[in-house]
C-alpha cells in the first residue's frame, strides 16, 4: 500500500515542549477562552471535507484521507481528535458524531489522516464513503502528548488502533531526533501495522521495535512487563506514552513506579456526545496527589498522566 | 430585518433562541459567539454535592439519544464562586437552572442564587433521572403548585418551571405552575426512555434508565408546548428536538415565546447561531416584522375541526 508521508510538512514545530495549542492547557484554560472564544473568533468548527483517498489497510483497520475547507493541519497537535459526522446508510444510521483521534495532518495544510478499525454503527456507515464524497468533522479537540525535543529517548507501547493516536507523535519525537523504543502489540502479526506506526524513514532508523503477539503468548501481561521493565533498565528513558489497551496502561504505572522522573501520559478512550465539554458523558477517575476525581476525556484530556488514572472506577 | 426580540414576562431577550439546560457550558464559546443569543441557560445546579450517574452516561438511539449524565453538582457556594462568573461575563441574560430533593430545598437554593447578575431563574423540577424511576415534582399538579409555590415565597427573581413530558394532564400541571406563580414554563425536559444491547443483554446505560432527547421527541414537545399555551395566560419556553430555524419556527406557532436548543449543539457546536440566521431568513421570506408575532399563531380551522367532529359523529 502507499501511505502518505506524514511529516508535519508546512505545520511549523512548537517551542518545546509541545503541551502549547492556544485552547487547551487546563492551567490557562480562562485565559485561552478569553482568547479563543470571544476576541479570537470560533477555535472550534464543523469542517467540510473531501474524502481524498479511503482504503482498508488489512482486515481490520481502514485509512481515511480527508481534505477540508481550511488549513486544520496547522491547528492540530498529536493526542488531539475530530468529531466525525459518520454519513446515514440503508443499515445504518448513526446519530451522534464520533470522536476519531487524529492518525496525520499534513503534508498539504488542509489535509488530514484518520486510521480506524470497523466496529460499529458509526464506523460500519464511515467505510461506505467513496473517494469525493463529502464528510463534516468537528474540531480540533482535546489536549496534546508532551513532548520535549531536547530530550534523547522516549518509549511508545501501542496495541490495535491506538497506534494512530500516537503516530503523529512518533513523527515529531523523530523530527527531533529522539530516540524511540517502540512495543507493538497485536492480535497477530497480520494485524501489525508496523510501517502505519513508524511511516517516515527517519522514525525507522530510529526506533528500536519490538513486535508481540497474543497468538504466540509474548503479548501477556505476564511476559510483557519484564520485558518493558527490561528496555527501561538498558537504557535511559525521558517519557513514556500509550495508548489502546487497559492492561498496557496498568503494566506501565507499575513499572513507571521505578523511574518517577519518566514523564509517562496515556491517550484515554471514552463514549462522548458533544466532544467538548458540555455533556459530562465522558468522565473517568483519576487520582492526582491523592485526590480522586472525575475528570472529562474529551476536554481534560484525551491525553492524561499514567501515574493519574484510577484502574477500578469506584463509584461509592 | 425582522425584529427578533421577545419577551418572556419582564425579560426582554434580543432573540428567541437559548441553549437548554445541561446541554450547554462555556465551553461552546470556542465555536460560536455568546454575545449573539438570547439568553445563557447553565446546568442545573443541586444543593447537595453529586458525582452523577455511572458511565456509559449517554446512548444513541433512532433520532436521537439517552443520557443518564446525573446532574454532577458541587453545590451552591462552588457554583456561584466558580462556575457563575464564566457565564456572567457576556452581554447576554443568564438563567440559572436549580434542582433539588425538597421543596424547602428548591426554595431556599433559589433564594440563594438571586442574584443582581442572575436575569431569571429555571426551576429543574423534572429531571427524570434524579430518583424514583423519574418521578419528578412536575408528574403531578399538587406537588408542581408546592414545590413552586415555596419557591415564589423565597423570591421575586423571574421565574422559570420547566416541566417534564412524562407527566399526563400537562395542561393540569402548567396551570397549578401558574397558579404558584410562576413567570414562565419551560416546556419540556427529557422523555424517560431505555436501551438494551442484544449481544450482552445490558442496559446501555450505566443507570439503567435514561432521559431521551432529539428530533425523536419532537412532535411530542410540540403538542405539549401548544397544550401548555392553551391551558395558560404566562409565556411558554419551547424544548425537544430543535435542531433548525423552521423547528424553532414550528415552537412559536405552537405557542412558544422562545426556544431551547439542546441535543443539537451536541452534532454542530455552532448549531444556535445557524438559528438565529435562519429565523431571520425564516421571517424576511414570510414579511414578518417581529418574531413575536409567531406566537401561538398555528393556523388552525376551528370551523373544519367541527365539521369533521359532526361528521365523525354521524358516521358512528
Amino acid at each position: 500500500m502507499s501511505v502518505v508521508s506524514l511529516t508535519s510538512g508546512n505545520a511549523p514545530h512548537p517551542a518545546t515542549p509541545v503541551r502549547s495549542p492556544a485552547c487547551r492547557t487546563p492551567a490557562s484554560r480562562a485565559c485561552a477562552e478569553a482568547v479563543c472564544g470571544t476576541a479570537a473568533g470560533p477555535s472550534v468548527a464543523t469542517h467540510r471535507c473531501r474524502v481524498l483517498s479511503h482504503y482498508a489497510v488489512n482486515a481490520r483497520y481502514r485509512y481515511l484521507r480527508l481534505q477540508a475547507d481550511a488549513p486544520i493541519a496547522l491547528s492540530t497537535h498529536p493526542g488531539q481528535f475530530y468529531q466525525l459526522k459518520c454519513p446515514v446508510t440503508a443499515s445504518d444510521a448513526p446519530f451522534l458524531l464520533r470522536p476519531m483521534s487524529v492518525y496525520g495532518a499534513g503534508p498539504a495544510p488542509d489535509t488530514i489522516e484518520f486510521l480506524y478499525n470497523v466496529t460499529g454503527v458509526g464506523t460500519r456507515a464511515l467505510a461506505t464513503l467513496a473517494e469525493g464524497a463529502s464528510l463534516d468533522i468537528v474540531g480540533p479537540l482535546g489536549n496534546t502528548f508532551t513532548l520535549d525535543t531536547a530530550w534523547k529517548r522516549v518509549m511508545f507501547v501501542a496495541r490495535g488502533v491506538g497506534l494512530a493516536t500516537m503516530a503523529p507523535l512518533v513523527q515529531r519525537a523523530a523530527a527531533a531526533g529522539l530516540q524511540l523504543t517502540v512495543v507493538m502489540s497485536a492480535r497477530s502479526e497480520a494485524d501489525l501495522m508496523h510501517d502505519e506506526f513508524l511511516r517516515s524513514p527517519q522514525a525507522r532508523a530510529l526506533a528500536d521495535v519490538h513486535c508481540v503477539f497474543d497468538s504466540d503468548g509474548s503479548s501477556a501481561v505476564e511476559v510483557l512487563a519484564p520485558r518493558v521493565q527490561a528496555l527501561l533498565a538498558a537504557t535511559p528513558h525521558d517519557a513514556v506514552y500509550t495508548c489502546g489497551s487497559h492492561r498496557l496502561l496498568m503494566l506501565l504505572q507499575r513499572a513507571l513506579d521505578a523511574y518517577p522522573d519518566i514523564v509517562g501520559e496515556v491517550a484515554m478512550e471514552q463514549r462522548m456526545a458533544c466532544g467538548m465539554g458540555v455533556c459530562l458523558s465522558c468522565v473517568r477517575l483519576f487520582d492526582s496527589d491523592g485526590d480522586k476525581q472525575f475528570l472529562r476525556v474529551c476536554r481534560e484530556g484525551p491525553v492524561f498522566p499514567i501515574r493519574n488514572v484510577v484502574g477500578e472506577v469506584d463509584f461509592g | 430585518m425582522a425584529d427578533l426580540s421577545v419577551r418572556i414576562g419582564a425579560l426582554t431577550l434580543r432573540n428567541p433562541v437559548m441553549p437548554a439546560s445541561g446541554c450547554f457550558a462555556v465551553e461552546y464559546a470556542e465555536a460560536l459567539d455568546l454575545n449573539r443569543l438570547g439568553a445563557l441557560v447553565i446546568k442545573s445546579v443541586s444543593p447537595n454535592a453529586r458525582a452523577g450517574n455511572p458511565t456509559p452516561r449517554v446512548a444513541e438511539t433512532a433520532s436521537g439519544m439517552l443520557n443518564s449524565i446525573g446532574i454532577p453538582s458541587k453545590g451552591l457556594d462552588a457554583y456561584r464562586r466558580d462556575v457563575l462568573p464564566a457565564y456572567t461575563r457576556f452581554d447576554t441574560p443568564v438563567v440559572v437552572s436549580v434542582s433539588a430533593d425538597t421543596a424547602e430545598s428548591f426554595a431556599e437554593a433559589c433564594e440563594t442564587l438571586s442574584l443582581p447578575e442572575v436575569a431569571a431563574i429555571e426551576a429543574n423540577i423534572s429531571c427524570p433521572n434524579l430518583e424514583a424511576d423519574g418521578m419528578a415534582f412536575a408528574m403531578r399538579p399538587e406537588s408542581t403548585y408546592k414545590a413552586v409555590s415555596a419557591i415564589r415565597r423565597r423570591t421575586s427573581h423571574p421565574l422559570w418551571v420547566k416541566l417534564t413530558p412524562n407527566a399526563g394532564q400537562i395542561a393540569l400541571i402548567a396551570r397549578a405552575a401558574e397558579d404558584a406563580g410562576a413567570d414562565a414554563i419551560v416546556m419540556g425536559n427529557t422523555v424517560l426512555g431505555m436501551a438494551i444491547d442484544v449481544h450482552t443483554r445490558k442496559p446501555k446505560l450505566g443507570n439503567v434508565m435514561g432521559g431521551l432527547s432529539g428530533p425523536a421527541i419532537k412532535p411530542l414537545a410540540l403538542r405539549l408546548v401548544h397544550q401548555c399555551h392553551r391551558a395558560v395566560r404566562i409565556p411558554i419556553v419551547g424544548c425537544g428536538g430543535i435542531e433548525t430555524a423552521h423547528d424553532a419556527a414550528e415552537f412559536m406557532l405552537a405557542g412558544a415565546s422562545a426556544v431551547q436548543v439542546g441535543t443539537a449543539s451536541f452534532r454542530d457546536p455552532a448549531v444556535m447561531g445557524h438559528i438565529v440566521d435562519g429565523l431571520t431568513a425564516y421571517c424576511d421570506t414570510h414579511g414578518i416584522d417581529k418574531i413575536s408575532t409567531l406566537t401561538g399563531a398555528v393556523a388552525i380551522d376551528a370551523q373544519l375541526t367541527d365539521r369533521w367532529l359532526r361528521f365523525a359523529q354521524q358516521s358512528g
